[in-house]
């Protein structure tokens, strides 16, 4: 059994090795900057971790995603469940909610800058733009998803407004809301990057445009294996969250 | 003594000015075609849907109060067991919504289980259960609550015949245990024999014939004898 998951494993990673070495070959032969080997990322990465700055640049990029992301679901979470209770709220929001959503995020980005500014609160206004329309707009269907018939139930059982709430819809709307949250966690770094990039000096964007400017194609491959690597990660964290809260009973 | 006094009721669409009185720890099948108003009826003694005319509960007017404060408990057609809650945490739900302490709701629960025989199915949620361990459990969740009426809406509707005959057997001693007022609705006649103190005939939203079983097919009212022929 152990030896079959560990050829499983092996199966996995594969392709990524054989990637790899391709990269290294090809950037060994090309013998240009443009193109380094994956060996010289590497070296570069370790570069970058031990004076610092690939840590200073994640962190400010890091921190503007969970301040924006966390504030973004948070007032997702709130509208999609007061119009998934409330129908006037729902009417009234409805149509507002129908004309900003499929705006793209990043479409908001020279109004922000005109009216924001450039500063902190620019790449957070963004992020928070891009985590709450999902979000509210998830939880809105899956507290909308929950049958009247389980309400009934709930109330026979003597319970109240609030405890239904809490303990019936926002439950069994579970699936529905990780449905927006693991949407957006991906999307929240790509809007980082692009705000970072355009109108802020600091975050991993900002690098690379930077190393674009400089001509360091291995400093822009070391960040784009970090984003890569934070896009799953959050990714991953909302899908093992969604696993270990509603993974044993649906 | 009279337990539950219906006055006159009527609602938007089903039922037509239905008069009924039952007495303490009667069981009362509801027997009609489905749409005949009998899960109406269910609902407006549990105060779930709107309705003119008066409900009494021992001798008090239950108009204008909410579900929460009527003391039933409902077992719905299709149970409707919280999905994302165990056995245990489905029967303890109605407990801890009262804010009963934790050593008494699993006092209470692990009783319930203990009564149903299905302790052994407290960890496991409703997706793994059968139809008829539903059934159970759904019965536990509103019995636990220590209920003065038991509404029952088909509940064996959806099981196989020989499981719906076990449980209908359990489910006669155990009222005749505990003593419930309860109606019970159903459109199937071996159920409707077996259970009732007294079947109450209901078609389209009207009361037309209300005894006990040998009154009801022995000596059926006019519009019944069409009813039982429709039936068979």
């Amino acid at each position: 059994m152990k030896r079959k998951i560990f050829r499983k494993d092996l199966l996995f990673l594969l392709p990524i090795f054989i990637f790899l070495l391709l990269w290294e070959i090809s950037g060994c032969i090309a013998q240009t900057p443009l193109f380094p080997p994956f060996s010289k990322v590497v070296t570069e990465f370790w570069f970058l971790l031990g004076n610092g700055i690939l840590l200073k640049n994640l962190g400010a990029s890091l921190a503007r995603v969970l301040v924006g992301y966390t504030l973004g679901c948070l007032a997702g979470l709130v509208v999609g469940v007061l119009m998934g209770l409330n129908k006037v709220v729902e009417r009234s929001l409805s149509p507002l909610i129908g004309i900003l959503f499929p705006i793209p995020t990043l479409g908001w980005l020279p109004l922000l800058m005109l009216w924001i500014g450039i500063n902190e609160a620019l790449p957070v206004t963004l992020i928070f733009i891009c985590a709450f329309f999902p979000v509210a707009y998830n939880t809105l269907t899956g507290i909308k998803g929950v049958s009247e018939e389980y309400i009934k139930a709930a109330r026979t059982l003597k319970a109240s407004s609030w405890f239904i709430l809490r303990h019936v819809m926002l439950p069994m709307a579970l699936p529905n809301i990780f449905t927006g949250l693991r949407l957006e966690a991906g999307m929240v770094w790509r809007t980082v990057i692009a705000a970072e990039m355009f109108a802020i000096s600091t975050g991993i964007g900002s690098l690379l445009i930077n190393a674009e400017s400089l001509i360091r194609v291995d400093v822009i491959m070391v960040c784009l294996v970090l984003l890569s690597l934070m896009c799953t990660g959050f990714e991953r964290i909302f899908l093992w969250l969604e696993y270990k809260t509603t993974g044993a009973w649906r | 003594m009279t337990f539950i006094s219906l006055r006159n009721v009527t609602t938007l669409y089903s039922l037509e000015n239905v008069s009924l009185d039952i007495a303490e720890g009667e069981l009362i099948v509801l027997l009609g075609f489905t749409g005949a108003g009998k899960s109406t009826l269910l609902n407006v003694v549990a105060g779930l849907t709107e309705y003119q005319g008066e409900v009494y509960f021992n001798q008090q007017n239950m108009n204008g109060i909410p579900t929460e404060r009527r003391d039933v408990g409902y077992l719905l057609q299709d149970i409707y067991l919280f999905p994302h809650l165990n056995t245990f945490d489905n029967i303890a739900f109605g407990l801890r919504a009262n804010s009963c302490p934790a050593d008494e709701i699993t006092e209470k629960v692990e009783a319930i289980l203990a009564l149903l025989h299905i302790g052994h199915l407290k960890k496991r949620y409703p997706k793994d259960l059968s139809g008829g361990e539903k059934q159970r459990v759904g019965l536990a969740r509103s019995l636990v609550m220590e209920p003065k009426i038991l509404l029952l809406d088909e509940p064996l509707a959806s099981l196989d015949p020989a499981t719906a005959r076990n449980i209908r057997k359990e489910f006669k001693a155990l009222h005749n245990r505990l003593n419930l007022t309860t109606l019970y609705v159903t459109h199937d006649f071996t159920e409707a024999r077996e259970l009732a103190d007294r079947i109450v005939v209901i078609i389209n939203g009207e009361l037309k014939q209300s005894g006990s079983a040998q009154d009801i097919f022995c000596q059926p009212a006019p519009e019944i004898q069409e009813f039982i022929a429709a039936a068979n």
